[in-house]
Parts: C-alpha cells; sequence; structure tokens
C-alpha cells in the first residue's frame, strides 16, 4: 500500500529525515518510536504534505501514485488521514459541518455523490457508536475550548467518518490520562480492517498496550535504525533508548 | 510564521461578477452641480413646492462645507462638475402593470438574480428596483396594500403620500448633518418608501435592489422607513454595479423611525464594484445611516454585510430616544486588494433603561484597510443604559491593515459599558488542518471565515444568510496563493 523509498526532508535547509525506507501492507499496523529530535512529527508532516518541509530526495507511493506530487488536500483525498497532535480550534465552524464538507469534497474527488443531511446524520449516527463520541461535542465549534482529550477523540472520529486508506496517528497519545487513551485506541482498534493500514507515531510504549502493532520501528537521527515486531516495543520500554544510540555509534565507528 | 511560508502572500484578482452592462438609452441631466440641476432633478420628478425648496436649502447648505476628511481613508479629491447627477432610462411612462417593464431592464436584473416576476420570487420578499437615478418595479404592491402597508418609491410617495414625506424626511438625517448627507438631499433621485402602520407585522420581506449602470454618474437615493406603534418589519438591501475603470460616487441616506413597541430589522448586502486588482475603478460608498427609536421599547437593528466598493464610510447608527428602546448593530466588512473600509456605528443613549449592542467582524486581506470606527454615548438623562461592544477584526495575509477606532462617552454614573476587542490572523496550521481533511484552500478560508462572522450571519434572514456566505467567498478569492 505504502513504499518509503530512500525519503530525504528537512526544513530551512537542514536535513531532518536522511534515507527512510518502509514497506507498509494493507491491514498492518505500523509502529514508529525514538527519541526526541528523531524526526518522528517531520515524517507525518512530510506524508500529509505541510508545505514548510521540504523533500530533497526519495519517493513515497501510495497504491502506485507518487505522493510527494499531491498537495495535501489531493492526498487527503486519495485516502491519507493524519490525526493532529496539537488539532486546531476553529472558531464558528460546528465540527458537523465541517466534517460534512470534508466527507463530501473526498466523496466528490471519488466520483461519488454528495450526502445528503438524512444520509450524513445517519452515518454520523452510526460511526459516533462505533468510536464512542458524544453528540454534543459535535454540535460545537471545531475543536473550540475542546479538552486535550475530546481533541483527540474528535480527531479519531472525523478518522472514522473519512474512512482513509492510511492513518497517520501523530502522538495520539500524548497529554492523555489512561481512560482518555483506552477510549481512542478502543476506537482505532474498531477502524482497523484488512484494507487499511496504520501508522502509529509513538513516544512511549504505553499505547501499544493498546494499539497493539504488526511492526516496530525506532527512527534515529533520521534513519530507522532498528525494525522488530512488537516485543522490540517492550525492551524499548524496559532500556530506554541509549542501547539503540550505542549500537549506531558503534556502527558508524567500525 | 505567515510571512515566510509564503501561503497567504500571493494577491490575484477576485471574480466580480456583476460587471456587465446593460445597453439602454439614458435620460441623463449635464454633467455638474448648480441650482438648475437640483430645479432639474425637482421639475424632472414633478415634485412639489416644499420638496424643491428644501432641495435648494440642502444645495446651498452644502456649497459652505467642506468634505470630511478625518475618516481612516485615503482617496483623490472628488471632482463635483465632473458627474451626472441623474440618469434614468428613456421613455419611462408609467407602468400600469410589471409585464410592462422595458425586457432589456427585466433582462438585467434577472441576471442579478432579481426577478421582477412575483410568481418567480422567493415567495414572502417583495422587491422595488432602483436603475441609477430612479425605481424601476415594486412588486407585491397589492398583497401589500391589504395588509395597509406602504411600499414605494421615494418619487411615488412625495406623490401619493406628501405628508407622511413632509413629516418624517430629513427628521432622523438632516441635511445639516454632514457633507454627504447634504449632498444627497439636494441631489437624491429616487429610493424606497415603506410605511407600517400600527399594529401590523409586515407580511413579508421588503427589500430594496440598487443597480448602478450608467457611466459618470453618480447615484444618490434615499430611503425612509416608518414603523408605526407595535408594528414590524424587515428590510434588505443589495446593490451591484459594473466594472469601470472611473470611479464612481455613491452617496445615500436612510432614515429609520420606530413607534412605541415597533421594530425594524434593516438588513444590507453591499457589493458594489470594488475596483480591481490594482485598486482601479470601484465605488466610493459615502452613506449616513441613522435610526430613531422615537417610541418606548421600540428597536432597529442593523446587519451589514459590506464586501464591496473601492471606499466605503458609514456608520449606521441608532438614536435611542424612547425609554427601553434597543439599538444593535451586527456587522461583516470585506476587504481584499487596495479596497479601505472605515465603519462602524453610533449608540446615542438618551432614554432610560436603554439598551444597545454592537458586533463587528473585519476581514482584510491583500493590501486593504479596514477601520471600525463606533461611538457609544450615554446622555446625563439616560439612566441604567447598557452597551456591550465586540469588535474583531481578522488578517488574511501581512500586508492589509486593521485598525479600531471606539469612542465612548458617558454622562451618567448607572450606565454599563462593555467594550471588547481582538485581531486574529488566519493560521497556516487552520488552512493545513482542513487541506488535511480533504478540503482546498481556498475552501479553507471561505469556511473559516464564515466561521468567523457567523454569529453576524446569523442575524441575515434566511434567503440572504445563503447568499451572503457565498459572496464572502467570492470576496476574497484569490487572496490566498
Amino acid at each position: 500500500m505504502l513504499s518509503i523509498k530512500n525519503l530525504k526532508a528537512g526544513i530551512e535547509e537542514k536535513e531532518i529525515l536522511k534515507g527512510i525506507n518502509l514497506e507498509i501492507k494493507a491491514g498492518e499496523v505500523h509502529a514508529i518510536m525514538g527519541p526526541n529530535g528523531s524526526g518522528k512529527s517531520t515524517l507525518s508532516s512530510v506524508l500529509a504534505g505541510r508545505a514548510e518541509y521540504e523533500v530533497s530526495g526519495g519517493e513515497v507511493i501510495l497504491n502506485g501514485k507518487n505522493l510527494l506530487e499531491m498537495a495535501p488536500e489531493e492526498r487527503a483525498r486519495e485516502g491519507v488521514f493524519m490525526a493532529f497532535q496539537y488539532p486546531v480550534e476553529i472558531p464558528g465552524v460546528s465540527t458537523t459541518n465541517f466534517i460534512k464538507t470534508a466527507v463530501n469534497e473526498v466523496r466528490k474527488y471519488r466520483g461519488q455523490e454528495a450526502l445528503g443531511a438524512v444520509e450524513f446524520l445517519n452515518l454520523m449516527k452510526a460511526k459516533m457508536k462505533q468510536v464512542e463520541i458524544d453528540q454534543t461535542l459535535l454540535s460545537r465549534s471545531l475543536n473550540e475550548g475542546f479538552s486535550g482529550g475530546e481533541k483527540k477523540r474528535n480527531e479519531i472520529f472525523q478518522m472514522a467518518m473519512l474512512e482513509p486508506k492510511l492513518a497517520i496517528l501523530d502522538e495520539t497519545d500524548s497529554g492523555l490520562d489512561i481512560d482518555a487513551l483506552r477510549l481512542v485506541a478502543n476506537g482505532v482498534n474498531a477502524l482497523r480492517n484488512k484494507d487499511n493500514a496504520t501508522i502509529v507515531i509513538t513516544h512511549y510504549q504505553r499505547l501499544l498496550d493498546y494499539i497493539v502493532p504488526d511492526f516496530v520501528h525506532v527512527l534515529y537521527q533520521g534513519r530507522i535504525v532498528k525494525s522488530g515486531g512488537k516485543e522490540l516495543a517492550m525492551e524499548l520500554e524496559a532500556k530506554g533508548y541509549d542501547w539503540i544510540k550505542e549500537e549506531v555509534k558503534e556502527a558508524e565507528t567500525a | 510564521m505567515a510571512d515566510n511560508l509564503g501561503i497567504l502572500d500571493e494577491v490575484t484578482n477576485s471574480e466580480y461578477k456583476y460587471g456587465f452592462v446593460t445597453n439602454i438609452e439614458m435620460d441623463t441631466a449635464p454633467k455638474g452641480l448648480n441650482e438648475d440641476i437640483v430645479r432639474f432633478i425637482s421639475a424632472k420628478k414633478k415634485e412639489p413646492e416644499f420638496m424643491l425648496e428644501w432641495r435648494l436649502k440642502a444645495f446651498r447648505y452644502w456649497l459652505k462645507m467642506e468634505e470630511p476628511n478625518w475618516q481612516n481613508v485615503s482617496y483623490p479629491k472628488i471632482n463635483y462638475q465632473d458627474i451626472i447627477f441623474y440618469a434614468a432610462p428613456k421613455e419611462r411612462k408609467k407602468y400600469n402593470s410589471l409585464d410592462e417593464i422595458d425586457p432589456e431592464l427585466r433582462k438585467t436584473f434577472e441576471k442579478l438574480g432579481i426577478s421582477l416576476d412575483e410568481q418567480k420570487r422567493l415567495s414572502g420578499v417583495a422587491v422595488d428596483a432602483v436603475f441609477d437615478s430612479v425605481s424601476i418595479a415594486t412588486t407585491f404592491k397589492e398583497k401589500l396594500h391589504e395588509a395597509g402597508v406602504i411600499f414605494c418609491s421615494m418619487s411615488e410617495a412625495i406623490e401619493t403620500h406628501p405628508e407622511l414625506v413632509k413629516k418624517y424626511l430629513g427628521s432622523v438625517v438632516p441635511y445639516t448633518d454632514n457633507y454627504f448627507a447634504a449632498l444627497n438631499a439636494a441631489v437624491f433621485s429616487d429610493g424606497s418608501f415603506v410605511y407600517i402602520p400600527k399594529g401590523v407585522r409586515c407580511p413579508m420581506e421588503l427589500s430594496t435592489y440598487f443597480r448602478i449602470n450608467a457611466e459618470n454618474t453618480g447615484q444618490f437615493e434615499r430611503t425612509l422607513i416608518v414603523a408605526d406603534d407595535s408594528s414590524y418589519v424587515s428590510y434588505l438591501e443589495g446593490c451591484t454595479a459594473p466594472m469601470r475603470d472611473e470611479n464612481q460616487l455613491h452617496a445615500a441616506v436612510v432614515e429609520l423611525i420606530t413607534m412605541d413597541h415597533a421594530e425594524i430589522k434593516y438588513s444590507t448586502v453591499q457589493n458594489w464594484y470594488p475596483g480591481d486588482k490594482n485598486g482601479k475603478g470601484g465605488i466610493y460608498n459615502f452613506v449616513t445611516k441613522r435610526g430613531a427609536c422615537l417610541g418606548n421599547h421600540s428597536k432597529i437593528s442593523w446587519t451589514q454585510v459590506e464586501t464591496g466598493s473601492a471606499v466605503t464610510w458609514k456608520y449606521p447608527s441608532c438614536i435611542l430616544k424612547g425609554d427601553y428602546s434597543i439599538g444593535e448593530f451586527y456587522s461583516v466588512a470585506v476587504t481584499n486588494n487596495y479596497q479601505q473600509a472605515d465603519t462602524g456605528s453610533k449608540m446615542i443613549h438618551l432614554g432610560k433603561n436603554t439598551r444597545s449592542k454592537i458586533v463587528s467582524k473585519g476581514v482584510s486581506a491583500g493590501f486593504s484597510h479596514n477601520s471600525y470606527r463606533g461611538l457609544v454615548k450615554v446622555n446625563k438623562k439616560a439612566v441604567n443604559a447598557r452597551n456591550f461592544t465586540q469588535c474583531d477584526s481578522l488578517l488574511l495575509g501581512d500586508k492589509c491593515g486593521a485598525h479600531t477606532f471606539p469612542y465612548i462617552e458617558v454622562a451618567n454614573q448607572s450606565a454599563q459599558v462593555e467594550h471588547e476587542a481582538t485581531t486574529s490572523k488566519i493560521g497556516e496550521d487552520q488552512i493545513f488542518y482542513c487541506n488535511q481533511r480533504g478540503i482546498a484552500t481556498e475552501d479553507a478560508v471561505g469556511l473559516i471565515v464564515n466561521g468567523y462572522c457567523r454569529e453576524v450571519l446569523n442575524q441575515l434572514p434566511m434567503e440572504f444568510a445563503v447568499e451572503a456566505q457565498k459572496l464572502l467567498a467570492v470576496s476574497l478569492e484569490g487572496s490566498v496563493g
């Protein structure tokens, strides 16, 4: 589904990603972990198409299409969804209205008719149940005055509504207490199926107790330095990142 | 942050879709302004003596005045001898029915989305269509007549209801008020007149559509709405003009009067030609709008969506004379490219327990300047006056300006006056968030701006709220690269 080859990118002439390689198949969940400043957020930003990041090499192919040539909104319409670490507030725009606009933009792109008010409402009800979100949240202005947990749950609800092929959860666990974390994780798990893939970017192993990954990758100094199964996350939790840093150093000096 | 990202930097032209010209034979006054022109206009309209006298007094007063320059806008000096003060489609006989209207004019209004055909109109909205200096048609007259409502052109009102005109015209905005009010009184050619009798709730929305067509002309219309005891009316005006390279002057006066327990809701969607992306052409929109809540418990509510005009200069105001009277002002003013707007409101509290509310939302893009200017004045005898003012500015890009000039004068200790103000920028983050959900940048800006203006748009009558939302998006088209 997603193939990242030798991806190099940075911001303001500073190279942060120094050749990322990653293959993700439909139905898989990949966790990307790493210490602060390793390039985790840069990777998600580059995949989503943030303008301030510059790609200097490599390629990213999503279902046969060159992702890097697309505008951010096209990527979204192609099925890339990013759950933001810090979802923005848009005062005066109701959450429902916003999601309806987004859903219909995506449908238009796929050659489907726009959803009418009733159909949309029915879809919304079904999804609300699936990810356990409160109706009152949806009638409020988008993210305005939402608590940290509410914002993250709203992200997962949008993900449910948009049914992406590739979901990127950017430090979705940051700032969540254990109950909120469980709710968010339940939502993500409910949306997993054999046709979509998920990238979970996280600092801590904690989230991976709830969203169990098929693969774990460690990002360090702009490269994936180690990959493994879910047990790698446990090892990181137990031992920290220092031993990885050591390994990298040894490899460099050898 | 926005500065180095470049997304908001680029400014291109926005589409003005009402810029066409109607080819029709016109009857025009010679260029320039003098007493003969004033007499010419009055004679054209076969006005009674009292009107001519009033016009002449206004004209002589105007000659002694100076054009104001305190407002935060700049434009080249207007040469009043280079303007045509009267232009009307030729062969204008009295129409016995709406079917007799010149097809060319009918087509013009159809193109603007204003059908003069009653069957095709949105049910529940009566329209007075003003083309250059004269009113072309007023729909649903009979139905309104049944309710006792008078809705006609100002010319017709002078003819058929001189007593009402004599009593109220100039009573809220006297010709001595300001330079443009004096000019308007001298040369105004038409406009709408509304009278709602006691106890009547007007059965439909009333609306006037103003269209400037002729070249080198100024449009000076005058609207007067009187709501007698316990009556209610909702009134809306819209306006457009062709795209031309030279500037055109529009100096209107609107007067509203409410008696005991009466209410007038006055909404404006102003979309005069704003000029091109380099600031060439466009309308100078210098308007005096004022309402007087004469009666106790009466209410006047102004709502305006201002997206057009090269230069806008207007302050819809309320004089709260009656005890317990209420004045409201809800405004969205959008400026793009080189547009300039200096707009706001005045709330003058005279009666006891009077209340006023001002909600102003400015949106600036391109190289434009957008100023809020407002006065809240509480007189000595206005016990327990309340005012709440909220004044927000939204900036798109870094080459535009937003300015706020609030004036508060309080002479009674029991008054409570609140003023809140914010200035914000549309964030790259907000736009990217929308992009990431599949919404393109232009649509994202429309969405964000509409959200920002929602409180004001909610005040508009349903039919027009949708139009206004689209208009906001169109006005800002090209304001982001």
